[in-house]
């Protein structure tokens, strides 16, 4: 991160600076039928304050894994976890998840409703101001239009775009997003992915955000983990910062997706082999 | 060619046909799309039949008609203090019903907490919930008497152990991503239950408070025709009881009525309400 925007970071979310998450070696397995199956192993990153790490990694490779401890409802099994030098022992909101999942908004809540819900559980603020704060952040994801409308009213992507606007407005530290535009057509993917980099930009929030598109890490990162195998293990770790890997239409981004693809392509034959 | 014609000219045929039958349903079907004259007709239907087979019978001893049933009725709540005798059952009903759910909510509450008492809760309705609490009465008449006490004991078990199972099993349903999320904002503990396992299970709890308040209305009608020889606080229960034994069977019928016109009452104006204001308007149930 050039220096410009760490000052603009530290200013805007009061002095969020210097490591925000670390994970150092670490491994992560479940059991099914008493058998330990690795998911995970030995993956290492640290993430600087308003970084965005993407994971990428074909299917199967332990992307939500991955995600799922840093939230915290994963133990590792080896390794440790770090929040600003702390280890992670559960789940918490200074970490909100945005799921892959379209039920992840409670049903019995409207959009409004369901953004305040966050803020209302932490009981720090009252209702009123909790609403104020809930509108604002669904204009921010253009949603102004259905504040009072309940989710299975919505479509998937207004849905996806809730979630996000939950996740906004709890000003937490650390956004942890895993495929969240994955079920939505090219179109509405293409415009929720240039909305959440300007968010990220304006709100200067820390980022691990998992996909199976390459396009989509190049676009949204600051630093893409190349992961593959099983268990998944780092196969590479690139830095796409530059702006111009943010626009679709430069030689840049092109270039780098071919290099990104090449990683993947050379995972996929030596598993074959 | 010329059978093209004749075809086309058939199909022009039947056209006309299917729109004048459209026509014809047309005020039936309007008629018939609210739902409240639908339900009236149900009713209508059924009292037309029961007064045809009353009048074939030609029994009033034993099978009275409806039109004897309604004045009796008219005479048992204006000369009988029918609706006295149905304030009393509902007043104990409630009491039974909303203890019987109280302790369900404590139950499940601790079941939530970890497998062992999951477990435990599951082994006492798989226990009490075939056991109909009818057959408690004996033990409970014992343990507390002839009174309301007795009443309330059975009724707890003819709402507890249902409920809980529904509410129960409306909570291990709940998605796996709402858990997650309800934890993810630092939820736990009783807030948890009432902020995400509650309102996602309503369906479940809804259809449990349902079967609750049939099972515990059954109960208490049953018990009360029991107690109907010795108790004194009446019911409607006791009413049905005294009038077979001086063979009224047309007030014994004004109170099967009453029995029925509660659990109407009931279902219509307060679970349906409940489940349109709610489940419904979540999209949860259709
Ligand atoms: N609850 C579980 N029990 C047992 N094994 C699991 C469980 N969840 C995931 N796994 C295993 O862990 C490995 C990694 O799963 P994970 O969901 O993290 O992959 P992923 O990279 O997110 O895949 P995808 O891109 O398809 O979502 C897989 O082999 C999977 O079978
Ligand atoms: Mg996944």
């Amino acid at each position: 991160m050039d220096r410009r925007a760490a000052d603009v970071a530290a200013r805007s979310s009061g002095g969020r600076t210097g490591l925000v998450l670390e994970a150092a070696e670490l491994s992560l397995v479940y059991e099914r039928e008493g058998q330990p199956v690795r998911a995970v192993e030995e993956v290492d990153f640290k993430l600087e304050a308003g970084e965005r790490l993407v994971l990428l990694g074909p299917s199967g490779c332990g992307k939500s894994s991955i995600l799922k401890a840093v939230a915290g409802f994963l133990q590792p099994a080896s390794g440790h976890i770090l929040i600003r030098g702390q280890p992670v022992t559960g789940p918490g909101p200074d970490r909100i998840v945005v799921f892959q999942e379209f039920d992840q908004l409670l049903p019995w809540k409207t959009a409004r409703q369901n953004v305040a819900f966050p803020l209302l559980v932490a009981k720090r603020i009252g209702r009123q101001e909790a609403y104020r704060y809930a509108d604002d952040a669904l204009r921010k994801v253009g949603l102004s239009h259905v504040l009072d409308a309940f989710p299975h009213t919505l479509s998937g992507g207004m849905k996806q775009r809730v979630a996000i606007a939950r996740a906004l407005v709890t000003q937490a530290e650390i956004l942890l997003m895993d495929e969240p535009f994955a079920a939505l057509d090219a179109l509405t993917r293409n415009r929720l992915q240039t909305d959440l980099l300007a968010l990220a930009e304006e709100l200067k929030f820390t980022l691990v955000f998992v996909t199976h598109s390459v396009e989509e890490a190049v676009l949204i990162g600051t630093r893409i983990q190349v992961l593959g195998g099983r268990p998944g293990r780092t196969v590479a770790t690139i830095s796409v910062d530059a702006p111009q890997l943010k626009d679709r239409t430069t030689f840049e981004f092109q270039d780098i997706v071919r290099h990104i693809h090449g990683y993947l392509q050379s995972e996929g034959t030596e598993k074959a082999a | 060619m010329s059978e093209q014609v004749r075809s086309l000219e058939r199909v022009r045929d039947v056209q006309p046909r299917i729109v004048r039958e459209a026509k014809r349903n047309g005020w039936l079907r309007s008629a018939t799309s609210s739902v409240f004259v639908r339900r009236l007709l149900v009713l209508v239907c059924l009292a037309a039949i029961w007064q045809f087979s009353a009048a074939l019978a030609h029994n009033p001893i034993l099978f009275p008609s409806f039109t004897e049933t309604v004045s009796a009725l008219a005479e048992a709540v204006w000369s009988e203090n029918l609706l006295q005798y149905a304030f009393a059952s509902v007043l104990v009903l409630l009491k039974g019903y909303l203890l019987g759910i109280g302790l369900a909510l404590i139950l499940v509450s601790f079941a939530t907490l970890n497998n062992f008492l999951r477990e435990a809760l599951l082994t006492l309705t798989a226990m009490f919930n075939p056991l109909p609490a009818i057959a408690l009465l004996p033990l409970a008449m014992l343990w507390f008497g002839l009174g309301e006490k007795s009443l309330i004991f059975v009724l707890l078990h003819s709402v507890t152990w249902p409920f809980s199972l529904a509410t129960l099993t409306g909570f291990q349903s709940v998605p796996e991503t709402q858990r997650l999320v309800g934890r993810n904002y630092g939820l736990r503990g009783v807030r948890y239950i009432a902020l995400i396992l509650v309102p996602s299970a309503l369906p479940s709890i809804i259809s449990g408070l349902k079967i609750g308040w049939a099972f515990a209305w059954r109960t208490l009608i049953a018990a009360e025709l029991v107690f109907g020889v010795s108790s004194s606080s009446g019911g409607l229960g006791w009413f049905i009881f005294r009038n077979r034994n001086e063979l009224f069977t047309d007030k014994v019928f004004a109170g099967l009525i009453t029995v029925i016109a509660i659990g109407l009452v009931v279902e219509f104006g307060i679970f349906r309400a409940l489940e349109s204001s709610t489940v419904h308007r979540w999209g949860q149930q259709r």
